[in-house]
């Protein structure tokens, strides 16, 4: 008997032939959040900083000036733009001038930038969570891992308040990296440390009129 | 019905790290007496249960969900097999290749010879349970594969060659400095002016693990959740290793015990919410990874999944027991448990410590291999009011320790003073006679409280580990009769 064959019959086994169908799972918890969007983005601002992350807060059509802003924070003053990777879906207007477009090249590749500008999917207030899709305008997932600083932009209409309004709007088939702050570990004595292997700085330019 | 009489196997002895070499009490013994240990493990579970309290604390809904992590895993158990058909089928169809592992040594063997087939000696590990559970590491090390640990945690176990004593926290044990004596010693090349800042300490082991994950071809990961309805894969993470394993290697194996199926994508917005709260006391951990099957020009391009039974169906077979199946090795149980902040992991012998490990190891190998553990409590309840999906540890640990009662053959001295009691108890005249001899109890106390602890054997079984109350100058029987005055025994 084949180990797939196998481990089913030990469950089937286990589990007894008088089945009863599971109990209907109440969902009691909350799956929307009616606070409106000005206080999200207060909420998504404050616990993305609690987590070490900058939030730069713009108008809309100031998300370019304030991209730039947010690499002299994070690359100091002087940055050069040729240090700058961008994901292949970021629109001109938001892009440093000189900039890289990331070219599919070898991951390895990537590490020589300083610095990674993506948009995001979704963003959960609640928990201070950007949510990256690998869709064009968030890149492949090493883009915005290798290079040390990682900017991201979110717009107002993709903040939800909780984690449920927020997965809902995912596509669970596409390779999806929640990010919640700068890299962290809390291995030693628990104490919590920022910056491991991901980027050891988060920079997000939060757009909204 | 046990899994004994239904004939589903247990995990095999001699592989894998779910048997200590000594009973629970010698090991915590020998752990209460070092003085560091204690003092390390006092200070980290006070700090993440203050954590844990405070971002519990702050969700309206904390008990609703707590509710419904119960309910999806009960759901979940009780159609296993079919969710693990349909998490194949799903994994499968996104270009995945799924294997089934009957017990640790045939796991072993699939990621051995996987590895293999790529031609790579070297592979980056995330950290990950079932792979310790396994001995997945001494396996491939046997085969000529050198497995690289790259959480932090764990590769300060791995560097010192010591075991994880912690689910979340495998170093938990170690402070800062001797982190940093470990570091200083084994890190090739590692800066001599390293300080034992938690901060440089962590950028060590970036420098370390840098080089190493850019050129590594394999990576081994467990899995945190797999959602059946359409084979995404997810782990939960905090430092950033997980994605460098998850995202840069061209072939990743996973390694997920069966019970980590969850049905539908739907059901992870319980378990996001549950899981980083109760274990780093975290909102959100800082990374999770989810990916379903392979994905052209994004992560690596052959997916293997292996779903590894190793006891757990012996454990599905339990009705009381099957509970602990639905563990997602938070490790709030872990800190607010008195008996571990005390002994530390490593006196519970297998990789599954504290209250969790008590009900999970013995039903892994069977009870008689950790016949000890079951007895690893105080039965406060702490680790039940804690737990994120509801497990109610303490019964489990009375129900197991049953069935460590029952499986004795011989008579052992507790069956036989609780036999005594029951011929006592049923008689008025044999009770009078033992309460009377009781007075022997206040002789020994000679007017302190309790009775001395080193009473002789078979007495100081008892009396070693627990106060004995000096018994009363009279019964409440006697004292009724004395100021009643009615005669002694008639009510």
């Amino acid at each position: 008997m084949s180990a797939r064959d196998e481990v089913l019959g030990r469950i089937r086994t286990a589990l007894g032939p008088d089945r009863r169908p599971p109990a209907e799972v109440a969902r009691g918890y909350r799956t929307t959040d009616d606070r409106p969007l000005p206080e999200l983005l207060d909420v998504l601002a404050d616990r993305l900083e609690d987590y070490r992350a900058r939030v730069l807060r713009c108008a809309p059509d100031a998300v370019g000036a304030t991209v730039a802003a947010a690499l002299d924070a994070g690359l100091g003053a002087g940055w050069a733009a040729a240090d700058v990777v961008v994901a292949p879906g970021v629109p001109e207007a938001w892009r440093p001038a000189g900039s890289t477009e990331d070219d599919g090249r070898p991951a390895v590749g990537l590490t020589a930038f300083a610095a990674t500008l993506t948009g995001v999917t979704v963003a959960v207030a609640e928990t201070g969570t950007l949510v990256l899709d690998a869709s064009p305008v968030c890149g492949r997932r090493a883009l915005s891992l290798l290079p040390d600083c990682l900017v991201c932009v979110v717009t107002a209409d993709q903040v939800v308040g909780g984690v449920p309004e927020g997965l809902a709007r995912l596509d669970p088939l596409r390779p999806l990296t929640l990010i919640s702050g700068p890299s962290a570990t809390s291995d030693i004595e628990l104490q919590r440390v920022e910056g491991v292997h991901g980027p050891r700085t988060l920079l997000v330019v939060l757009a909204s009129d | 019905m046990t899994a004994v009489f239904l004939g589903i196997p247990t995990a095999p002895a001699g592989v894998g790290h779910l048997r200590g070499d000594r009973p629970f009490p010698d090991a915590a013994r020998d752990a209460l007496r070092d003085g560091q240990l204690r003092a390390n493990l006092g200070h980290a579970t006070t700090t993440i249960r203050g954590k844990r309290a405070g971002v519990v604390a702050e969700v309206p809904d904390w008990a609703q969900l707590r509710e419904a992590g119960r309910a999806l895993k009960a759901a979940t158990m009780a159609r296993l097999d079919e969710h693990l058909e349909e998490l194949e089928r799903q994994v499968t169809a996104r270009g995945g290749t799924v294997h089934w592992a009957r017990d640790a040594t045939e796991a072993n063997e699939i990621v051995t010879r996987l590895v293999q087939a790529t031609g790579a000696d070297e592979v980056v590990k995330v950290k990950s349970m079932a792979t310790q559970e396994i001995g997945l590491n001494e396996a491939l090390e046997a085969a000529g594969i050198t497995a690289l640990e790259t959480d932090l945690a764990e590769l300060i176990v791995q560097l010192g060659e010591d075991r994880p004593s912690h689910i979340l926290v495998p170093a938990i044990h170690k402070n800062r400095a001797e982190i940093r004596e470990i570091f200083a010693r084994t890190i090739p090349g590692v800066d001599p002016g390293l300080t034992d800042d938690p901060r440089r300490l962590a950028m060590a082991a970036r420098e370390h693990l840098r080089e190493r994950f850019l050129r590594a071809r394999v990576a081994v990961s467990g899995a945190n959740f797999a959602v059946a309805e359409t084979g995404t894969l997810a782990v939960v993470e905090s430092e950033g290793n997980g994605r460098m394993c998850l995202t840069l290697p061209q072939t990743l194996i996973t390694v997920m015990g069966i019970e980590k199926v969850v049905p539908a994508w739907r059901d992870l917005e319980v378990f996001l919410q549950l899981l980083p709260r109760s274990s780093t006391g975290e909102r959100m951990n800082p990374y999770t990874s989810l990916w379903a099957g392979v994905t052209p020009g994004d992560g690596p391009q052959e997916f293997h999944l292996v779903l590894l039974d190793n006891g757990r169906t012996a454990v599905l077979a339990d009705e009381v027991g099957r509970e602990a199946l639905h563990c997602i090795r938070c490790s709030a149980c872990l800190n607010v448990c008195p008996v571990y902040e005390r002994t530390g992991g490593h006196a519970y012998g297998s990789v599954y410590p504290g209250p969790i490990g008590a009900v999970l190891s013995p039903q892994l190998t069977g009870v008689e291999d950790n016949a000890s553990l079951p007895y690893a409590s105080s039965l406060c309840g702490a680790c039940y009011d804690v737990c994120p999906v509801a497990i109610d540890i303490p019964s489990i640990l009375v129900h197991l320790r049953a069935e460590h009662v029952e499986a004795q053959t011989r008579t052992t001295p507790e069956a036989a003073a609780f036999r005594a009691l029951s011929k006592a108890m049923s008689s008025p005249r044999l009770w009078r006679l033992a309460q009377r001899a009781t007075g022997l109890g206040r002789f020994l106390a000679r007017g302190r409280p309790t009775l001395p602890a080193t009473l002789p054997p078979p007495a100081s079984a008892w009396t070693r580990t627990r106060d004995l109350p000096t018994p009363p100058r009279e019964t409440f029987t006697q004292a009724w009769a004395r100021e009643h005055g009615s005669q002694e025994g008639r009510a």
